[in-house]
């Protein structure tokens, strides 16, 4: 006899894991090192500006948006940042996670409380719901969005649903159960990563700093 | 030779580089850079959205350039670029862009959108769907030395008229001067008194200068069109030209794509660095004042307000420079909102101007430049750029403001204002 | 067979008052999480049972569990539930040895048959019945031919519920559970490595008292009663899980203090058992109390489940070496994407043809 729900806990703490880190680790390299082989012509135009220096700082810059930008668009605003927040803090902070973070990588650092975690999860979620409201509701959106990013946009909403549902027992959830859940849609999360636009995690730096470098090169902001 | 869609393909695909990868890689598709785009701010229609132009591009790094697009291939997923899908693109690609750059500089993950368009165009001309207006304008730059033919007749009356009036020399293929000065085809048509405005300010100043008969012309519509080999051929003829008379340098005139063209693509486009500087007029008028060499007296009381070029500015690093300048001559200046880095093109840039089909939306999407001159209560608009100063004239007449606001050349106002 | 004197009786011998009676009887009520108006009914229940034949049997095992029940807490009342049952055969308790233990299990089966319970600590080897032997026959057959006649087993330890410890991988004498043997008689499981006392006591008693019936186990065959919520949700020391406050080691501060024990690989989370509230010895303490994370020993396959010192979120596989050999392949299907890539531009360059402003027109 056996219980079929540590089983499956068991199997995606191993083989599960295995598998997705895997493909995570290896299409990401693959993503970016094609980007980085396949490489640029040398820009010959005698620099009025700084080109790598630009090129770097706007990696960090373009994460605030320009004057006047968060009130064109304040869903998408707004819904990025506290979802990309929401599900960094609890991603980063809860104590399950820094020891598995330790036990990957051997760095670790202080936990947040669960209510903050909690909040974060929520909000998260929240805000995700609302960029999906306006995949709908607005026109460029809605024209823009194919199966990949709805596909995203549930595998990124899942591993905070399951996670939360595993740690507060909600609809008398089976603690086991919805902790293998729990990492089994963070490993789904994982496996997508290299074939979807979650890549954008890596790759926004890669064209944060094109962008920057093109336009410091000019003397001109980006 | 004619234009093919395999031709059309090649070109695309010899286009496809990191950065591009990069971007495409990393498009979230959130939208935000149809808020930065007149045509889409203007009209409210999502086929505009600046990304969705690069659909094909996208699916050709997809299927050509990467590992997993070439395995989807493989499995019969792939999704080849057809002839029709390029037709259909050119509305957008050439009618609805101006190359202005506003959703490069919005874009969250960095995409340099603009820049994409411009390769996307190098396809689509090879492939035979540049506007039959730039090609035509291009067949005219490449027989006869500029877009709207050969212009060295009328500029030559220009010297005259002026050296008569002024009493000043215009030099003409004069070796060992500091600068060649080269106009675009808007400035010796319509605009001409700059000629005069910059010969009197360099005697002042002490700038020697010559036009050259081999290239007079700045304009470049090759990287409008999207061709490397047009845009190569023309800026080589300029850069011959300086290299022949042994210049320090080259004047970039009051054109916002001449000063994208020379300045940032030439050297790219004839694969070696110059042995001289480019300038462009108003970063030069601006170190000539700094160094005391450009003095004004008087000033200009009418409501002023300036218009930046998107490819002097934004995408030209040109700032600071032009608001410098005006503020010596402008009593009573004030900026529109986004004005500088954030400002909103006339809506003519990128070759848009020339193309007849899209004279209906391109004065559409003016209507935001409109709405902020009105807001600002500008009596006049200056610029320091000859197409756009054509294109804010004509769109003011259509709206019919022209006679309400009136638009000039900062050289032409600094010149008005020169201590003699 | 021999007179079974009933249990006030025994109760009376051993100087236990009828109030002492009818009060454990509700104090096991509760244990058993009954509603408190069935304390009569055990009490009845118990007063006019007569004591059945218990046989217990010892395969695979290390003592472990007979050593826990024998420490079953007070007032030696537990003690008095062994003297309510007849424990006919128990090798390590029983007075008798050699053949005249064995004689007397045979006797308790022939003048029990059917009625008996039989109770099982340790696990049966399968690849070689040599393995483990009792006078010179086979755990299996010996288990085979005692259940035969049982009204019930009860199956104590994570040995016997679920292969235990022989079991753990390799598992080199193919150890299996009771339940994977003996499928046509009810089996209680009390897993544990050793169950909490009073668990196997209380387990037993309300077997007696109000019939195997009343006895509601879980989809492992444990007694929802005592197996239906995890360490985790009980614990004293959850609000430090909460906080976010974890001990990093034995000897750290956060050790000292008392913090959640998390990260030193605690299975609380995952561990259905009573332990953080019954507790040990006279409900004096449990694992965590002492400083220790829980193993997760009532769960089946506990020894495998990753370490026991691994933090339950942290994975268990062999992803260093998958993770090295993904960076690897990634590495190498990044550069060769990245070739081709460059060779398609270079096919691209070498393909094209320069053009003027008249080739960028259609033949029509």
């Amino acid at each position: 006899m056996n219980n079929p729900y540590f089983d499956l806990l068991m199997w995606a703490r191993t083989t599960g894991f295995d598998i997705a880190l895997t493909i995570l680790i290896a299409g990401l390299l693959l993503r970016v090192l094609e980007i980085a082989v396949l490489g640029r012509k040398r820009d010959l135009a005698a620099p009025k500006g700084n080109p790598v220096a630009q090129g770097f700082r706007t990696v960090f810059t373009r994460s605030v948006p320009r004057k006047g930008q968060l009130k064109v668009a304040p869903v998408t605003y707004v819904g990025g940042y506290v979802f990309h927040l929401g599900f960094a803090i609890a991603f980063l902070f809860l104590g399950a996670h820094i020891a598995l973070i330790d036990d990957l990588i051997g760095i670790q650092w202080p936990e947040a409380n669960k209510a903050l975690i909690e909040t974060a999860a929520a909000l998260a979620v929240v805000a995700g719901i609302a960029l999906g409201w306006t995949r709908i509701a607005n026109p460029v959106r809605r024209a823009l969005t194919g199966f990949d990013d709805w596909l995203v946009l549930a595998l990124s909403l899942l591993p905070l649903v399951t996670g939360y549902i595993a740690v507060n027992r909600l609809f008398g959830a089976d603690q086991t159960l919805w902790m293998a859940l729990h990492i089994l849609s963070a490993e789904a999360l994982m496996v997508a990563f290299p074939f979807t636009k979650l890549t954008h995690a890596v790759t926004f730096m890669m064209a944060r700093y094109y962008n920057g470098s093109i336009q410091g090169r000019k003397g001109a902001e980006s | 030779m004619t234009a093919t869609l395999e031709r059309g393909l090649n070109a695309l695909r010899e286009q496809i580089d990191a950065p591009v990868a990069s971007f495409f890689s990393s498009c979230v598709s959130c939208g935000l850079c149809a808020e930065a785009c007149l045509f889409y701010t203007e009209t409210g229609d999502p086929k505009y959205t600046p990304i969705h132009k690069l659909d094909l591009m996208r699916r050709m790094w997809r299927d050509e350039y990467t590992l997993m697009g070439r395995v989807r291939s493989l499995l019969g997923l792939g999704q080849p670029i057809t002839d029709a899908e390029l037709a259909s693109f050119e509305e957008l690609v050439y009618d609805s862009c101006t190359m202005c750059g506003r959703c490069t500089l919005v874009c969250p993950v960095g995409n340099d959108i603009t820049m994409m368009v411009r390769k996307m165009r190098e396809g689509m001309s090879a492939a035979g769907y540049g506007p039959e207006e730039m090609v035509g304008a291009a067949q005219r730059h490449w027989d006869k030395g500029g877009p709207m033919g050969d212009l060295w007749k009328a500029l030559g009356a220009h010297i005259a008229r002026i050296e008569k009036t002024t009493g000043l020399t215009i030099n003409v293929d004069k070796e060992g001067v500091d600068y060649l000065v080269i106009l675009s085809a808007q400035e010796v048509a319509e605009f001409n008194d700059v000629i005069e405005a910059m010969a009197r300010i360099f005697d002042k100043a002490g700038v020697t200068w010559t036009f050259s008969t081999e290239a007079l012309e700045a304009t470049n519509v090759g990287i409008q069109l999207g061709s490397t080999d047009i845009a190569r051929e023309l800026v080589g003829r300029v850069v011959n030209a300086a290299e022949k008379l042994k210049v320090k340098g080259i004047i970039s005139p009051e054109c916002g794509h001449a000063y994208q063209a020379l300045r940032w693509e030439g050297p790219n486009l004839i694969g070696r660095t110059y042995p001289f500087e480019v300038v462009h007029i108003i970063e030069l008028l601006d170190r000539l004042a700094s160094q005391g060499k450009l003095k004004t007296k008087g000033k200009d009381t009418t409501k002023i307000t300036f218009h930046d070029p998107c490819q002097i500015n934004r995408r030209g690093g040109i700032n600071k420079e032009p608001r410098r300048l005006l503020n010596m001559v402008a009593d009573n200046f004030v900026e529109t909102e986004d004005a500088g880095t954030m400002n909103w093109c006339c809506g003519g840039g990128g070759g848009v101007g020339s193309n007849e089909s899209a004279t209906e939306i391109r004065l559409k999407a003016f209507g935001h430049k409109k709405r902020q001159f009105e807001d600002v209560g500008a009596e006049k608009v200056v610029t320091m750029c000859a197409y756009c100063h054509h294109i804010l004239e004509e769109s003011l007449e259509h709206y019919e403001l022209d006679e309400k606001i009136e638009v000039q050349g900062l050289t032409e106002l600094m010149a008005e204002y020169l201590d003699d | 067979m021999t007179h079974k004197p009933m249990l006030p009786e025994l109760m009376k011998a051993h100087g236990v008052s009828r109030r002492g009676f009818l009060k454990y009887c509700a104090t096991l009520t509760s244990a058993l999480a009954l509603p408190p108006a069935l304390a009569p009914k055990i009490a009845y229940a118990l007063e006019s049972a007569a004591r059945p034949s218990v046989i217990w049997l010892s395969f695979q095992e290390c003592t472990g569990c007979t050593e826990a029940i024998t420490r079953s807490h007070a007032p030696t009342i537990e003690d008095l539930i062994f003297n309510a049952i007849s424990l006919d055969y128990h090798h390590t308790l029983q007075a008798a040895s050699g053949h005249a233990a064995e004689e007397a299990r045979k006797a308790a089966m022939e003048a029990n048959y059917g009625n008996y319970l039989v109770i099982v600590d340790g696990s049966i080897p399968l690849d070689n019945p040599a393995y483990s032997c009792i006078a010179g026959v086979s755990n299996l057959d010996m288990l085979k031919e005692t259940a035969a006649g049982a009204a019930a087993i009860v199956a104590v330890g994570t040995c016997a519920a679920f292969g235990g410890i022989p079991h753990a991988n390799p598992n080199p004498t193919g150890a299996v559970a009771v339940s994977d043997i003996i499928t046509d008689k009810p089996i209680i499981n009390i897993p544990g490595c050793p169950p909490i006392p009073i668990v196997m006591t209380s387990v037993i008693a309300q077997f007696l008292a109000l019939g195997l019936d009343s006895i509601e186990v879980d989809e492992l065959g444990r007694p929802k009663a005592f197996f239906g919520e995890t360490i985790h949700d009980r614990c004293y020391r959850r609000p430090f899980y909460d906080k976010g406050k974890f001990a990093e080691g034995f000897d750290d501060e956060g050790a000292r203090q008392g913090w959640c024990l998390y990260k030193l690989g605690c299975k609380g989370p995952t561990t259905k058992s009573v332990c953080a509230t019954v507790k040990w010895n006279d409900g004096t303490s449990f694992p965590i109390q002492a400083g220790h994370p829980c193993l997760g020993c009532t769960e089946p396959d506990f020894w495998d489940n990753g370490g026991f010192y691994k933090p339950l979120s942290t994975p268990a596989g062999n992803y260093r070496q998958w993770g090295l050999g993904a960076l690897a392949g990634g590495a190498a299907l990044g550069i060769a994407g990245g070739a081709a890539a460059r060779a398609t531009k270079a096919r691209a360059k070498s393909a094209h043809e320069d053009v003027n402003p008249h080739d960028l027109e259609r033949d029509t």
